[in-house]
């Protein structure tokens, strides 16, 4: 049923850290490797070989350059599916195919209802869902439902694999419903914001804003040296040599 | 927003189809006009054809076309879904409603009911159509005031336009009819170019500041994700140029209402045939006409996906 369900509270997703993202790539091809072997596997890929590549990637990585009165700076920003609390990707959903779990949240695709019309991808505004022209399906970010609760990988790996891979922890993973936790004390603390929060989708995952400029230079640089004064003796007359 | 064809096809010819389904249910149920053989075949037989062919051709465009039945399910939230469930509801009093009409050669009782359930169900299914683009709010031009009564206009219009051109063939044209073609395809003018002022003006709250939240100053694309077109560029960053898009909506307004105006008020003063001929071109053109303003109102539909490439 792809209307929405009263849900328990617990609302998991990520936390994304766009002061500390480096822009590396990991967590796009740590993504791309787990998933295409896991919940909505494959994630096609048409011509990866050839002038015009193409296929399904749950996590891209943009970067930009933001402006300001204080300066500007490249700011690494990834975009994957945000698990809205509103997702009208869910409801505008005509076969029941999109849903979104009562559990935990997570906002998932049944592939074998979907049809394949792409509205979903119309009402997303975060551009959350790719098209597989070759299975002819929508696909999505899972959190990596396939992990999260996977009793036969170690407890530190239950994590999505965007986040295991995370070279400078900038990808955090956690309860978001439960103000207590981790991650909603991060959010808290660093004032993590909701991509587009004008429609009213109300997204889970939050973005962590790069941390203020500081007009406050850093004490690191050694005194300045003092000029070599002309001095008499042998060191004056090499002086002189060497400046002739 | 990418003008695939298929979807440009299936709004307006079921547009026009439905326009037409409900002048025939309402006319016919009413017996303003006569249970004629010939005119409930081809009457019936083009809005009926018009609608089963935008309805195919609206399942051209699907990734798994063998599961479509699949979206009569979720009509409580979908109006996806609603539509296809109105869409096929109405052929069970349009069919009733040809099946008295052509093999029982009657157009009251019954027949006359079956009529204006048909009518009902043109106008709701219509009404599910429009919602569907009226509702997704990352695309700021649909979801307008103007986009759900467009729809309705859009039908109205084309249906009259059509159902005089039907009349006008058997000779059964009338003053009235023609009266109402001219005031629904000005009605249809004035609504484009009133939609078209609005987008031109719309100042939307969604900027890349807001998609990325980094707040103040300005948001410029450094670096795409990726170096080839992926879907959602191809899907939904279609993007057309202002001066193509300026004289696509100059050919709208040709063909679509001044040249259907110019032919309907010939169509007054010439006697028959003269007058069936030109209000046929008129239907024709009207049809080519809003097939252009279709793939416009695609074309220039811009999704905030488009924010996250500074595109």
């Amino acid at each position: 049923m792809t209307c929405l369900p009263s849900q328990s509270g617990k609302k998991l997703g990520l936390v994304i850290d766009l002061d500390t993202c480096v822009g590396c790539q990991a967590c796009v091809t740590a993504c791309k490797e787990w998933n295409t072997g896991g919940h909505m596997a494959p994630l096609t890929d048409i011509d990866p070989y050839g002038g015009h590549v193409d296929g399904v990637w749950f996590n891209r990585v943009h970067s930009y350059e933001h402006t300001t009165e204080m300066g500007g700076r490249t700011v690494n920003f990834p975009r994957s599916c945000l698990h809205c609390e509103t997702p009208a990707c869910v409801t505008v959903c005509p076969t029941g195919a999109s849903y979104k779990r009562a559990s935990d949240g997570i906002v998932l695709i049944d592939e074998d209802k979907c049809i394949g019309c792409k509205l979903c991808s119309w009402a997303c505004p975060y551009g959350a869902r790719e098209f597989d022209t070759d299975v002819g399906v929508m696909k999505k970010c899972t959190l990596c439902v396939d992990r999260i609760y996977n009793d036969n990988l170690a407890e530190e790996d239950r994590v999505p694999a965007c986040v295991a891979a995370c070279p400078t922890s900038a990808r955090h993973f956690g309860d978001l419903g439960d103000p207590l936790s981790a991650v909603s004390q991060l959010v808290a603390e660093r004032g993590g914001v909701d991509l587009m929060p004008e429609l009213g989708y109300h997204p889970t995952n939050k973005y962590l804003p790069p941390r203020a400029h500081t007009t406050r230079a850093a004490s690191v640089a050694a005194p300045a040296l003092e000029p070599v004064r002309a001095e008499g003796g042998f060191l004056g007359w090499v002086d002189r040599m060497l400046s002739n | 927003m990418h003008p695939a064809f298929s979807v440009v096809f299936f709004t307006t010819a079921t547009g026009a189809g439905y326009g037409l389904l409900a002048l025939l249910g309402v006319l016919g149920g009413f017996q303003i006009i006569p249970p004629d053989l010939w005119l409930g075949f081809i009457g019936l037989g083009l809005a009926l054809g018009l609608i089963a062919a935008g309805l195919l051709s609206s399942t051209g465009h699907l990734g798994r076309p063998e599961r479509a039945w699949r979206a009569f399910s979720q009509w409580r939230s979908s109006w996806l879904s609603r539509e296809g469930v109105a869409s096929v509801i109405t052929f069970i009093p349009a069919g009733l409603f040809g099946i008295g009409w052509i093999f029982f050669g009657r157009t009251n009782g019954w027949v006359a009911i079956a009529g204006l359930l048909a009518t009902c169900g043109a106008v709701v299914t219509v009404c599910t159509t429009g919602m569907i683009y009226a509702s997704l709010k990352p695309i700021a031009q649909w979801h307008s005031r103007f986009t759900l009564p467009g729809y309705l206009i859009f039908s109205a219009m084309t249906g009259s336009v059509l159902m005089n051109a039907l009349l006008q063939g058997f000779a059964l044209g009338s003053k009235v009819l023609l009266a109402a073609c001219l005031l629904l395809t000005m009605l249809g003018w004035g609504w484009k170019l009133a939609t078209w002022r609005y987008n031109d003006r719309l100042e939307i709250a969604t900027n890349a500041n807001t998609a990325t939240g980094l707040a103040g100053g300005t948001v410029r694309s450094l670096e795409w994700p990726h170096t080839e077109e992926n879907y959602l560029l191809k899907e939904m960053g279609f993007r057309i140029a202002r001066k193509h898009s300026a004289r696509l909506r100059e050919i709208t307004q040709l063909l679509a209402f001044a040249l259907p105006v110019l032919l309907l008020v010939a169509a007054f003063a010439l006697p028959w045939p003269f007058a069936a001929v030109v209000s046929v071109i008129a239907a024709m053109a009207q049809f080519a006409g809003m097939l252009v303003e279709r793939w416009l109102f695609f074309a220039e539909a811009k999704h905030t996906i488009t924010l996250y490439y500074g595109c």
